[in-house]
């Protein structure tokens, strides 16, 4: 399955965002949306969602227009991941993640044994089948973010699209949720996600996409568009990209120095 | 996971919420069972139990007719209208709490009690007979939360939810002010009274017939929220996540609006308004059972009927005048639901 934005202006009547984005994710492969705050990362992702209409150009799952599936289709082939947030009410994860059948479930029926047992798939999958039973409202940052990747996979969709999946999360976490994804792909799905981080696309993107200011600046293996040029054009610092013979993969960072003690610059 | 596991993990044992199956059923049939002894000519609960036992085996009671006529004549259509109602309110609060993500959410917030006050008060200043009260009150209350919603629905951005309360706010302050205006007009020593206890709530006017009269209403009404009792728990997720999820948010919150707009409306049209109802009986509910709509929509229910029952008795026997229920919903409701503010956030965070 591929999903896929030819020349598309996303934004709100009134204020447009972005225009001219054309870009595709297919089964299996991850592409990674990369830009500065404010660059419309978001809306271009909620637009690929369907949850926003495009503003013009085309998005197509498999060459049938977006606008012509009715939600729960679409939500039976994408499965979206929103930032880890607080919850109003207490529910618990098993019901959180048990959420994600609503577009398998009948409109007037509850969740049958077999939808009950792909939440428990879901759970398994990312190895939290322990937090089943604790409330999501009570859990960690890291922990909310996997329950909704799981309530993602029991949707049991084609291509999954994450925003800021490792936002507010430390630094073990960032980790175990990107290396999860390179494992989802692995498996089949196709994944698109934003990310603040250049070092995520390195570790599981086949393809980078670049947003600045609603234009897509870039579109490309991480290789190709990760370059300190291009990084220092996308957010406006100095950062030196180089290959780590360890891990066997290239990394970046910003290159400044601190001055040492008791010099002025 | 056993007890001690979920104790070691941090988190609620679920004692209430497995209690609470229980108790609620049990409070409800103690309750009601008092409230036909109580009032201006009491009854043993053993008189009550024995008239029952009679009405439903068919035996000559040993009961006093004067008690049979009482309650099965006075008290029966009064302790079965309390129950509707109570009801009716309770499992109307849960659903917009759910709707509007708030828990501090009661039925009022879309303009239906405020539409169902102006027809009301509108029939008892023209002077109109009690049944024209009650339908204008009933078409009031829709009325009202119909503009709402269509204003809603007119302008488009990207917070439906938001505008819809906004919307009802507005509505609600300019029906408050017709409202006004009436009371000033309205007759200082024949209608304004009437108006007051109106609009503090009363279920000692109900007759059989009012009960019958609603009955298909709060019926229907009742449908949508059963029916959608588990899709009910995505729309607490907020538009933009249930609609990622599958669901067609316009079309279930339209359903789940006038399903419960419609069992607060009848409600409202033959007992006036009662508050704090809607907004207490869910919250603790939730407290009970947890967040799952399907749950919370039972124990709403079952609390909703027992609590009103059980105010209505005590408004028929504290004073020798009948206490306007909303004096009491409030009066009670007030305080325990300051003391479960400052004891607890459990039900919501």
């Amino acid at each position: 399955m591929t999903l896929a934005a030819v020349n598309v202006a996303f934004g709100y009547r009134g204020a447009p965002v972005g225009r001219g984005v054309s870009c595709a994710v297919d089964a299996g492969e991850v592409l990674c949306l990369l830009g500065p705050n404010g660059g419309g990362k978001t809306t271009l992702l909620k637009t690929l969602l369907g949850l926003i209409p495009a503003q013009g150009g085309a998005i197509t799952i498999d060459g049938r227009a977006l606008a012509d599936f009715a939600r729960p289709e679409l939500a039976r082939r994408l499965g979206y991941v929103p930032q880890a947030h607080n919850a109003l009410f207490p529910f618990t994860v098993r019901e959180v993640v048990l959420m994600g059948r609503a577009a398998r479930v009948g409109l007037f029926s509850a969740p049958s044994a077999q939808d009950r047992d792909a939440a428990r798939q879901a759970l398994h999958a990312l190895g939290i089948d322990h937090l089943a039973d604790r409330t999501y409202t009570t859990i960690s940052g890291g922990e909310r973010q996997m329950t909704l990747i799981a309530r993602a996979l029991a949707q049991e969709p084609a291509i999954l699209v994450m925003d800021e999946p490792t936002a507010n999360l430390d630094f073990g976490n960032q980790t175990r949720v990107i290396e999860q994804i390179a494992k989802l792909a692995a498996q089949g799905l196709g994944i698109l996600l934003s990310t603040h981080d250049p070092d995520h696309a390195f570790a599981c993107a086949d393809q980078v996409a670049l947003l600045r200011g609603g234009d897509l600046i870039a579109l490309g293996s991480p290789q190709e568009t990760l370059t300190s040029d291009m990084l220092r054009r996308l957010y406006g610092v100095d950062v030196a990209v180089t290959y780590l013979t360890d891990v066997g993969r290239y990394v970046c960072t910003p290159s400044f120095n601190r001055s040492p003690r008791g010099e002025t610059t | 996971m056993s007890v001690r596991d979920r104790l070691a993990a941090g988190q609620d044992t679920g004692w209430w919420g497995r209690t609470g199956v229980w108790v609620a059923p049990l409070a409800l049939i103690a309750v009601v069972v008092l409230s036909f002894g109580v009032g201006k000519y009491p009854i043993a609960a053993g008189d009550v139990i024995a008239a029952v036992i009679g009405r439903l085996t068919g035996q000559p009671s040993t009961v006093d007719p004067t008690i049979e006529t009482v309650l099965w004549q006075v008290r029966l259509p009064r302790v079965l209208a309390g129950l509707a109602v109570g009801a009716a309110l309770a499992a109307a609060g849960a659903t917009y709490q759910g709707l509007f993500r708030n828990p501090l959410v009661s039925p009022d917030i879309l303009g239906v009690s405020a539409g169902a006050s102006l027809g009301a008060v509108l029939g008892i200043f023209l002077s109109l007979p009690v049944l024209m009260i009650q339908l204008l009150a009933f078409i009031g209350g829709l009325a009202a939360v119909a503009l709402v919603y269509a204003v809603g629905a007119a302008i488009r951005t990207r917070d439906p939810i938001l505008v819809l309360v906004l919307a009802g706010v507005a509505v609600g302050a300019l029906l408050g002010a017709c409202l006004s205006l009436l009371k000033v007009l309205a007759d200082p020593y024949n209608q304004l009274p009437a108006i007051t206890y109106w609009l503090l709530g009363s279920l000692a006017a109900v007759t059989r017939g009012d009960l019958v009269s609603i009955l298909p209403a709060l019926a229907i009404g009742f449908v949508p929220l059963v029916l959608l009792r588990w899709r009910m728990n995505l729309m607490t997720l907020g538009d933009e996540e249930a609609r990622a999820l599958g669901i067609d948010t316009t079309r279930l919150r339209a359903l789940l609006i006038a399903g419960a707009t419609l069992i607060t409306a009848a409600s409202v049209s033959i007992t006036g308004v009662i508050g704090w109802i809607g907004l207490l009986i869910p919250h603790i509910a939730r407290m009970l059972v947890g967040p799952d709509f399907g749950r919370l929509l039972l124990a709403s229910v079952m609390l909703g009927a027992g609590y009103l029952v059980g105010i209505d008795a005590l408004a028929r026997s504290i004073a020798a005048m009948e206490t306007p229920l909303g004096i009491l919903t409030a009066a009670l409701g007030a305080p325990f639901f300051l003391y479960l503010l400052a004891t607890t956030r459990k039900g919501w965070e």
